[in-house]
């Protein structure tokens, strides 16, 4: 167990600037998930986390110590890999043992820690198998022994459950999320998959182009996205964006779409300005035909998904919008009277970062008919 | 309306069994041709083993006489421990025993020296990045893929100022390196993923440990196929120990039967049957031994 700094980290490879500058503090025992779409840094830098890149600027520190400049054997941390990375011609057995016995453990030893965590994965009765008699569930869970056997100061992921089917990882992420917190051991995983990264940290990284976008908890990140890039990828459905003007007083806006929002605080510093309006799919109210500041969404598709559906329809701007909504599923082509309550809607500036409102939780709507 | 059609049922049935029968015999027809070709090919490629095996078990008046003994004669034990044991008096006066080890003891250094040095020189092409790692690359491989033929003069100097002509090291060291077994270790170095190496890396494996315990285990069924293959090209050499071999001390078999065949009058025929028999013996077995490694290397592609 330690705690993981990050200062500055750079990395280009030749003229390709990949990470620009992260920053990073992460507590003892905390999990942390890196989140961003393919080519965003992301596994660069955990691969400069475990020394298997070198930064070409910063600085590492696991447990305050610096390790910058250390190989990967000296960092006393564990890495599971994308693909497991089993040792092939090795035993279950052997490929939790080879980190030990190369750290030249007593034999006694790594007998005992191998098979303690092995029981604990449940994988005591396969130790003798060959990585390729094994299921991928299997695989994978050999490949989190092999870290935790080590008993390392952090654990570093790298995708571990992409290549599994939609039901295996559903239960190993929650079976990663409980051994995490039973060991206590700090923790990075990398991933493209938001809702693993919603589920499984305490904090999460979302990262774009090389740079962290927000660094906070899943729910901040979910409630107060701090830019369009971060309120567009996390949360499925992705949020809505629409087009809007914030009035010359700034407490309300003007949408294209043909209603305008009264917003109970204006945002700090901004007047008659162009804005996007975010809103989530599920935070779009269904009115009835006539009611006040109702927008006409025309019904485009209807995703029927059990317990709710997804409507993706038109605006009158030709916004396209999707609503989420439980016991309603119109017919494509009908049109369907909709509401944008102030209290859900996210402000972004002309530079796609967050505006903040003052005590917007307790806006109420205000609408000025014809707008 | 579109091509005939069967008034009946029946008739369609028994159509059918018509067409079915015709396409039976055409095929067993085809099986029955391509056995001939093959029987042919075996005919072909077994007859002078044939021969050989057959006029080893004469003696020398038989064959002497021009007769091509195509049954076996009485005198097939006598032959052979003459061989074995004395080889020709007439010429050589080395016996076969001795050409054998002499073989042996080379092809083997050589399939293993190859082994070695390609599997090392391979490794630190693929898994180092040092300067000018493509450049040493090409030059192996393009400096290797000249034959002995080619700079066999130039060898014979270094290797004769060097004091080594008539000594195992003179025999094999000029031929230890290997273009093709680099290139294959190579290809299959390129396959083995990098998140193994990475894994091993924080495993704490340094590059010789990760090349003991990891690359060398999963190469042993390339290292397999490519003995049988390198043994057979030792075992087979023939220009270079001609050159280099002036004594009977370390004559290798090859070389050793070329010897025997002196004048016509002089040459011990049935024994030189004899010979070639015994020097065909160590690479079939080689061959019948290895194909199980071969099988398994087939089968076991999974990584």
């Amino acid at each position: 167990m330690a705690t993981l700094e990050l200062r500055g980290i750079r990395k280009s490879f030749g003229a390709v600037h990949v990470l620009h500058g992260i920053d990073l503090q992460v507590a003892e025992g905390e999990f942390i998930v890196i989140v961003g779409a393919s080519g965003c840094g992301k596994s660069t830098l955990l691969r400069i986390v475990a020394g298997l890149e070198t930064a070409t600027e910063g600085s590492v520190l696991i447990g305050g110590a610096d390790v910058t400049r250390l190989e990967p054997k000296d960092r006393d941390i564990a890495m599971v890999f994308q693909n497991y990375a089993l040792y092939p011609h090795m035993s279950v057995f052997d490929n939790m043992a080879y980190g030990l016995r190369i750290r030249g453990l007593p034999r006694a030893e790594i007998e005992g820690r191998v098979r303690r965590t092995a029981e604990m994965l449940g994988l005591g009765e396969l130790l003798r198998r060959k990585p390729r008699e094994l299921s991928g569930g299997q695989r994978q869970r050999v490949a989190m022994g092999r870290a935790i056997v080590r008993e390392p100061k952090l654990f570093l992921f790298d995708e571990p459950l992409s290549n599994l089917d939609a039901k295996l990882r559903v239960q190993m992420r929650a079976e990663i999320k409980r051994l995490q917190r039973r060991l206590g051991v700090t923790s990075l995983y990398v991933t493209h998959d938001q809702v693993e990264a919603m589920t499984l940290g305490d904090r999460l990284v979302v990262m774009n182009g090389g740079r962290a976008e927000q660094v906070a908890t899943p729910m901040e990140v979910w409630r107060e996205p701090a830019n369009i890039y971060v309120a567009g990828f996390i949360g499925a459905p992705a949020m809505n964006f629409l087009h809007g003007r914030l009035c010359s007083e700034g407490d309300a806006v003007d949408l294209r779409a043909g209603c305008a929002i009264a917003l109970a605080a204006p945002p700090a510093g901004v007047s008659d300005a162009e804005v996007t309006v975010g809103i989530r799919p599920e935070h779009v109210r269904i009115s009835s035909h006539g009611a006040a500041g109702a927008i006409p969404l025309k019904v485009d598709l209807v995703e029927p998904l059990g317990a709710e559906s997804l409507i993706h329809g038109i605006l009158p701007s030709g916004e396209g919008l999707t609503v989420r909504a439980t016991d309603c599923s119109p017919l494509a082509g009908t049109s369907l009277p909709i509401v944008l309550p102030a209290e859900h809607l996210h402000l972004f500036g002309g530079d796609g970062r967050r505006l903040r409102l003052a005590h917007a939780r307790n806006a109420t709507a205000r609408v000025r008919a014809g707008a | 309306m579109h091509g005939p059609v069967a008034t009946t049922k029946g008739e369609a049935i028994a159509r059918a069994e018509e067409a079915a029968e015709r396409a039976d015999a055409l095929r067993q027809r085809a099986d029955w041709l391509t056995h001939a070709i093959l029987i042919l090919g075996v005919a072909l490629f077994a007859l002078p083993i044939w021969i050989v095996l057959m006029g080893s078990t004469h003696d020398v008046a038989t064959i002497s006489r021009g007769e091509v003994p195509l049954l076996p004669g009485p005198y097939a034990i006598e032959n052979y421990v003459a061989a074995w044991t004395e080889g020709s008096a007439r010429t050589t006066r080395v016996p076969v025993s001795a050409m054998m080890l002499n073989s042996f003891v080379m092809a083997i250094l050589i399939a293993v020296g190859k082994i070695a040095i390609s599997i090392l020189s391979a490794y630190a092409v693929v898994f180092f990045s040092f300067p000018g790692r493509m450049l040493a690359f090409w030059a192996i491989f393009i400096t290797l893929m000249l034959p002995v033929e080619v700079r066999i003069f130039p060898t014979f100097k270094v290797v004769s100022d060097l004091g080594m002509i008539n000594t195992y090291a003179g025999l094999i060291v000029p031929l230890i390196a290997s273009a093709t077994a680099t290139l294959l270790f190579r290809q299959f170095f390129l396959t083995i993923p990098d998140e193994l190496v990475e894994a091993a890396k924080i495993d704490g494996a340094g590059p010789m440990r990760f090349f003991k315990d990891v690359v060398v285990p999963l190469s042993v069924t390339n290292m397999a196929a490519l003995f049988v293959i390198l043994f057979v090209y030792g075992w087979n050499q023939y220009l270079w120990p001609l050159l280099i071999t002036t004594t009977g001390d370390v004559e290798t078999i090859v070389i050793g039967i070329v010897r025997m065949i002196g004048s016509e009058a002089d040459t011990d025929w049935h024994l030189v049957m004899a010979t070639t028999v015994l020097a065909l013996l160590p690479p079939v077995a080689i061959v019948i031994l290895m194909q199980r490694w071969f099988v398994k290397g087939l089968v076991e592609t999974e990584k």
